[in-house]
């Protein structure tokens, strides 16, 4: 059985089909790419799938689980955690803080042991410290920790943003252009990053991109949409060698 | 028949909070910020007109006119100096800054005129009119404030339907970026709003003080806000809005104080605003908005 | 090895410093300028006038610090702070005048009170914080601005009598309580409430002071405060992680509301006669809180402590200026804003922080 099952999702804003007939199914572990031309519907379907967006119409079943119409907290309890195209960091709190808000469910303790700092409350802030740099390591972000996040240069706030994702422990793990706005060298890291990430972490990932040599690079196999229906589904150098998709890509 | 006069009082009075609406909707549909200070705008239209009849015994006509410019003049200055550093500033930012000119205004006309109560003159000279052998007395001025906000809702809907200026307030309000790109000149646009919205405010004003005469720095405050809850009322941005807002509230305010309790009519106005922004929160004639993620 | 597990420990606890270290200057500071006030009231060296300001000022640092909480913490402006401090107010002055025979121990007694206080005031900031939490930005503020003039208008309104049938109720007047002889009035209406026994004093109010503080911070450096924060900076994002908005936003709203209850517990045991007027309750009193907040730095507790002390005593000892008092909070507030935001200032302080590091760096 798939990770990630979905069937004929699809949903409009006023008169305007943005998804229609969408399917997918994604293997655990797999790095699945989703391309398409600027205003395919990418974005929409991530936040149809996390709960953003309510879907008009199709199932999306996580593990077996559906998780259809379920609001974006549950969601992500139920294991899809996410970035954001146009970054979503908490800007003025620490970047330990940031993964912390992240393991903030895996770690509880109550308001009232927080404000008396009875026991549970030191014994799991330690332990959440401990995740939090475990984390910000595999990132290379562990000497910033202390650092407002908006004082991290832009490739590294893309990075704590995936940091933070990972550390609602998801089980699937959507990235939104996570290389958008970085050079070519710190492309290169972000894609030993996400392949390092699926292999130490045992990860599912879905991720949107414009840059090709990502793509082609790190993903397994690859949607194309175009006008928000899928225009080829499947293994990564077909899919690219598609002479519809070159088309779609670069015109007539 | 009392029910009638009630009534009646209640659509003047809700006149002059439609034409103070006015000038909120259209700042915030523009500027996308709440005005605060607005409602001392009005304040000070009343002194402007208080100093120039009483004192400098000034025909009242041309004291309006004066009063006009004057408002006109502070809410473009209030803008350029206040509000348009922080024209990419947190929403916070901008509703404390607001605050603080408000507090400003009332304070400086406190300094000025001092705190205690001025009589006001009417400067409207029409007589009351008696129906019913005596039984309802309809008085003048509320007749002139709901006839002042008939034409100044007509003006202002031909104004922006079919002047430039008025299409480019539109457009900088549906989008400030691309007017921008198509040659609007955005910060001229805005100008004119605050302009615009200061002038009425001082017509307000002149209403105000005319059916209730007693002027203090705290006249506006009231009011202003009263007003605000107006324009939501009515859905914000939009101009019949306003004026259907405005007038509701003032029957809801007068009939409560006639037949609940004068003591809870600001409550129950107050309610009002609560009930429409959590049952219909874009107000009766607004348009619905959604944050893009 | 052991040298590697020492320096461990001393990093540890370094880090554990940072983070408490700022709260603790903080905490001393009041300690501190309690011992100073104490000494110049035991050696007579303060005048009457600052006497009568100790336990106002206790209010409003209160008032102020738990405002930042929405404020700073939360990130939504809320204008009818004086609304829940209203509640508490009049609920503890209330209690305190109803067993005023019966507790006889007058620390019992306002300690109850105080508690009274906190939780009418959460109680209340639960009921309004239902309908408003849902609203953001402009709407919101303007909502809390509503709901603190409902409060102070039907407290203004409200006539409330005991007799041996129990406890009566009335908007209209004292006659329509329909009290027995032998009943007693205790609130009257836009009257409000006389005979408060005067329970507050400064000690007291510095223990308050440091309770407001302890609260906040402790819970701003807890998971809950991080959640808090988070919807904050970042509403769409913070959902995304699974944290429950309107959850954590009530939190932080309602041990808010109830700190302010607190702060009117303090104010209405220092007045013998307590009436809901626009001075003391309405908006106007919600916005010199928000000036205190502002000046002292949004977010930052030390500050507003700071300058609800300085703004209070200013314009008290510098006669005249009192006048200019409203005037100063208005410029206050469009100059601290102007300041930190408009692009031209924000180059500015670049250019002069760029300017520090280089000499700095040349020193060096």
């Amino acid at each position: 059985m798939a990770l990630l099952e979905v069937k004929n999702l699809g949903i409009s804003f006023g008169g305007l089909r943005a998804v229609n007939a969408f399917d997918i199914e994604i293997e655990k572990g797999q790095l699945y790419g989703l391309i398409g031309p600027n205003g395919a519907g990418k974005t929409t379907i991530f936040n149809l799938l996390t709960g953003v967006y309510k879907p008009d119409e199709g199932i999306i079943k996580l593990d077996g689980e559906n998780i259809t119409g379920k609001k974006a907290i549950d969601i992500n309890k139920a294991g899809i955690a996410r970035t954001f195209q146009n970054i979503r960091l908490f800007k003025d709190m620490s970047v330990k803080d940031n993964v912390k808000v992240g393991l903030h469910n895996h770690h509880p303790y109550s308001t009232l042991e927080g404000i008396l700092r009875l026991p549970r409350y030191f014994k799991v802030e330690k332990e959440m410290d401990e995740r939090a740099m475990e984390l910000l390591k595999v990132f290379d972000l562990d000497r910033e920790a202390d650092l407002l996040a908006s004082n991290l240069p832009y490739g590294k706030q893309r990075k704590l943003e995936i940091a933070r994702a990972l550390a609602t422990d998801p089980k699937l793990l959507l990235l939104d252009e996570p290389a958008a706005g970085m050079n070519p060298n710190e492309t290169k890291e972000l894609m030993d990053t996400i392949r390092f990430v699926r292999d130490k972490f045992d990860m599912t990932i879905l991720l949107i991109e414009h840059d090709m040599k990502l793509v082609s690079g790190i993903c397994e196999k690859l949607t194309v949409l175009n006008f928000g229906e899928v225009l080829k589904q499947g293994d990564t150098s077909t899919v690219l060698n598609d002479p519809q998709v070159i088309t779609a890509y670069l015109g007539e | 028949m009392s029910f009638i006069s009630y009534l009646v009082t209640g659509i003047s009075l809700g006149s002059v909070y439609a034409i103070i609406a006015l000038g909120y909707t259209m700042v915030y549909g523009i500027a996308k910020m709440l005005n605060f200070a607005h409602g001392d705008v009005i304040m000070i239209g009343g002194y402007v007109v208080f100093v120039a009849v009483s004192n400098l015994g000034i025909n009242p006509y041309v004291a309006i006119l004066i009063s006009m410019a004057v408002c006109t003049v502070l809410g473009v200055v209030v803008e350029k100096v206040a509000y348009k550093p922080l024209r990419n500033a947190s929403p916070l930012a901008v509703l404390i800054t607001a605050i603080g000119v408000s507090y400003l205004l009332q304070n400086v006309a406190l300094l000025i005129f001092g705190s205690d109560t001025k009589a006001f003159t009417s400067v409207v000279t029409m007589k009351n009119i008696t129906l019913f052998d005596g039984q309802l007395i309809i008085p003048g001025v509320a007749v002139v404030t709901v006839l002042a906000c008939i034409v100044i809702m007509i003006g202002l809907s031909l104004f922006i339907k079919k002047t430039k200026a008025g299409r480019a307030m539109v457009a900088v309000s549906e989008d400030k970026g691309a007017a921008q790109l198509m040659g609007i000149n955005v910060n001229g646009t805005i100008s004119l709003t605050f302009a615009i919205g200061s002038g009425l405010a001082a017509i307000a004003g002149v209403l105000l003080c005319s059916a209730y005469p007693s002027l203090t720095p705290y006249t506006g405050a009231m009011p202003g806000i009263k007003a605000f809850v107006a324009a939501v009322f009515g859905g914000i941005g939009s101009i019949p809005g306003a004026m259907i807002g405005g007038i509701l509230l003032g029957i809801i305010e007068n009939l409560s104080k006639a037949y609940i309790s004068s003591q809870m009519a600001d409550a129950i106005v107050f309610a009002v605003l609560i009930i429409v922004l959590l049952v219909r929160p874009t107000g009766i004639l607004g348009k619905n908005i959604q944050e893009k993620v | 090895m052991i040298m590697m597990s020492e320096q461990k420990k001393t990093k540890g606890k370094l880090k554990l410093n940072k983070v408490t270290k700022n709260d603790l200057i903080t905490y001393l500071m009041v300690v501190i300028a309690y011992v100073i006030v104490e000494i110049l009231l035991k050696t007579g060296n303060l005048s009457s006038l600052l006497q009568g300001l100790l336990v106002p000022l206790c209010t409003y640092v209160i008032l102020a610090v738990s405002l930042n909480l929405t404020v700073g913490i939360l990130g939504e402006l809320s204008l009818g702070h004086a609304g829940f401090m209203c509640i508490g107010a009049f609920s503890s002055a209330l209690f305190s005048l109803g067993l005023k025979d019966s507790i006889a121990n007058e620390g019992l007694r306002f300690f109850i009170a105080i508690l009274v206080a906190a939780a009418s005031a959460a109680l209340c900031g639960i009921l309004v914080g239902i309908p408003v939490l849902r609203l953001k930005g402009d709407y919101l503020a303007i909502v809390t601005l509503a709901f603190g003039e409902i409060i102070k208008n039907i407290i203004n309104a409200i006539y409330l009598g005991v007799d041996s049938h129990g406890i009566h109720i009335s908007m209209t007047d004292t006659m329509s309580l329909g009290l027995e002889p032998d009943g007693k009035v205790l609130i009257k209406g836009a009257q409000g409430i006389t005979g408060t026994p005067h329970d507050s004093n400064f000690t007291i109010g510095v223990v308050l002071i440091l309770l407001s503080l302890i609260i906040i911070n402790n819970l701003v450096h807890s998971r809950t405060g991080r959640a808090v924060m988070s919807i904050r900076d970042n509403r769409i994002a913070a959902e995304s992680v699974g944290i429950n908005i309107t959850k954590y936003k009530m939190i932080a709203f309602t041990i808010s509301a109830s700190l302010a209850g607190v702060a009117g517990a303090l104010y209405s045991h220092n007045l013998s006669t307590l009436t809901a007027l626009p001075k003391n309750f309405g908006y106007n009193m919600s916005i010199m809180i928000l000036v205190f907040v502002v000046l002292g730095g949004i977010g930052n507790m030390r500050g507003s402590v700071i300058a609800a002390v300085i703004l209070t005593l200013l314009p008290e000892l510098l006669r005249g200026l009192n006048n200019y008092r409203m005037l100063i909070y208005a410029i206050v507030l469009i100059a601290m804003m102007l300041f930190n935001w408009s692009p031209r200032t924000v180059a500015w302080k670049e250019k002069m922080a760029e300017k520090l590091k280089r000499t700095k760096k040349e020193e060096v």
